[in-house]
């Protein structure tokens, strides 16, 4: 990532460049214009989609089941990932368990989903929750895991109860485990909310993405991933001010300090 | 079993070490009477209470530093992390913390993080915090063991300073002979496992002390040699 000091003209240019060969390229056929309207159509789709209101409530609906199943992943994760990084019997019952569950797609889970909880909000929350929780959980532990003895010991002699070094000792030491993960959850969360509603879904970005689609109107289509596209990258540029302000303590810290 | 027999009394305001070979469970020793590892049998007794958990007077300052700072506070947190743990967060504490900083020679340095400070640095960070907790009886594990030896010297006088003015009992633990009695009152050498009290030296040197006169002193030879023997032939047999 380019330093914010110094503009970056040649990504930039990338960026313009693509738009101009998606302007003309697209022009030069009128048939490929049905599938891949010029740019300048789409964006005046979206123009019209943002004045008459209906991209905003898409959108938010799509906001809050993303916001509501990313902070319920992240907290029932980080109070797992605790428990299981310091319990070492229930770290084994039930690592075999996140080891199968973990790395099957988790999108396989929305057929299933659809049969318990039905069409609608708590199916799409509950499989966001589903997938987002790997790797917030899995770093939480690794993290407790590395945290050192000596750390706990000294919280232990300046007289802490145990609920005391969970959150003056444990969670700080382990949050830039903890952190890692909550930033690949991110994009697994938003991942999950819009294809759920692609799948299942009545309403949301996912589902009007997907619905312009099938009525022809492909302008709106890409108008509605351009807002996606969006979201994410405006959810990602949030997480990394949240993070750097939290974790000033790390700036400048080197890789092998940090260990 | 890494612990024998081992009876002694400290008195309070005290300087005393105990000095053995490596691997005779000093650390053990220091930890079960941090409160931090229960003995298996024997009781340990601070200021009449048996210990049966880390005591509220107590505070243990261990050789690891780089290990035992709190990496997410400044050098001002880790200080004031003790008095913070008291739910004491007044100005007045704020004040000590800060003076307690000055004391070990950090000013200057308040809102660094640990990882910006050399070894010598971060165990005077360490000492700072353990003194600014106030506690009645300071042990330490050895707590110069990695540094330098030029920065070594110069903690060993920083502490005594600091140790002259609060008055705090210091239990130390060292496998340096030299710097036990550099430091001590008292001096106890251990022998190997399971270990226990052989040898009890008094250390009369006056104070303040040099490390250059001090050491140079015929005596201070004479006890250095012979903790060394006693060590030493516990070793061949």
């Amino acid at each position: 990532m380019s330093n914010s000091k110094n503009f970056n003209w040649s990504g930039w240019l990338a960026f313009t460049l693509l738009l101009f060969l998606w302007e003309y390229g697209s022009r030069l056929s009128p048939k490929l214009q049905l599938y891949i309207p010029p740019i300048s159509q789409i964006f005046i789709a979206l123009g019209g989609l943002v004045f008459s209101g209906q991209l905003a409530v898409q959108l938010w609906i799509t906001l809050v089941r993303f916001v509501e199943g990313y902070l319920l992943a992240a907290a029932i994760a980080v109070t797992l990932g605790v428990i299981l990084g310091y319990l070492r019997f229930v770290h084994s019952f039930l690592e075999m368990l996140i080891e199968f569950l973990r790395p099957m797609p988790s999108v396989a889970i929305i057929p299933v989903a659809v049969l318990l909880l039905g069409i609608g909000d708590s199916m799409i929350v509950a499989v966001t929750v589903y997938a987002s929780i790997w790797p917030v959980l899995v770093n939480t532990i690794d993290g407790v895991r590395h945290i050192e003895r000596t750390l706990v010991d000294t919280g232990r002699t300046f007289g802490l109860s145990r609920r005391e070094i969970l959150w003056q000792v444990i969670l700080p030491a382990a949050s830039p485990y903890i952190v890692t993960g909550l930033r690949v959850s991110l994009s697994i969360a938003l991942i999950l909310v819009t294809t759920a509603e692609m799948i299942a879904g009545s309403k949301g970005l996912g589902f009007f993405i997907l619905d312009e689609e099938r009525s022809l109107h492909s302008s709106n289509m890409y108008a509605g991933i351009i807002v996606v596209a969006g979201l994410g990258y405006t959810l990602n540029r949030f997480f990394l001010t949240l993070e750097s302000r939290a974790m000033k303590w790390r700036h400048g810290m080197s890789a092998r300090e940090a260990a | 079993m890494a612990l024998g027999n081992i009876t002694c009394q400290v008195e309070p305001r005290e300087f005393v070490s105990f000095v053995g070979p490596s691997g005779c469970g000093k650390t053990t020793l220091l930890m079960s009477i941090a409160g931090l590892i229960a003995p298996s049998a024997g009781k340990i007794i601070v200021k009449g209470r048996e210990v049966s958990g880390p005591p509220g007077n107590l505070v243990l300052v261990f050789q690891e530093f780089n290990k035992s700072l709190f990496a997410w506070r400044s050098v001002l947190g880790n200080v004031r992390f003790g008095i913070d743990a008291r739910g004491n967060r007044s100005r007045e504490t704020e004040f000590k913390a800060r003076s307690l900083i000055e004391l070990v020679g950090l000013k200057g340095f308040e809102n660094h993080y640990p990882w910006e400070l050399s070894g010598g640095m971060q165990q005077r960070v360490a000492i700072a915090r353990a003194l600014a907790y106030e506690p009645e009886v300071l042990l330490m594990d050895e707590p110069f063991g990695s540094l330098d030896a030029l920065t070594r010297l110069e903690l060993e006088d920083t502490l005594l300073r600091l140790w002259g003015e609060l008055g705090t009992t210091i239990l130390f633990i060292t496998h340096d002979i030299e710097e036990a009695i550099y430091l001590s009152d008292r001096v106890w050498v251990l022998s190997r496992r399971p270990s226990q009290i052989i040898e009890e030296l008094r250390i009369d040197f006056p104070r303040p002390r040099s490390q250059v006169a001090t050491r140079a002193e015929g005596r201070f030879m004479e006890i250095r040699n012979k903790i060394y023997r006693r060590i030493s032939d516990e070793g061949a047999g």
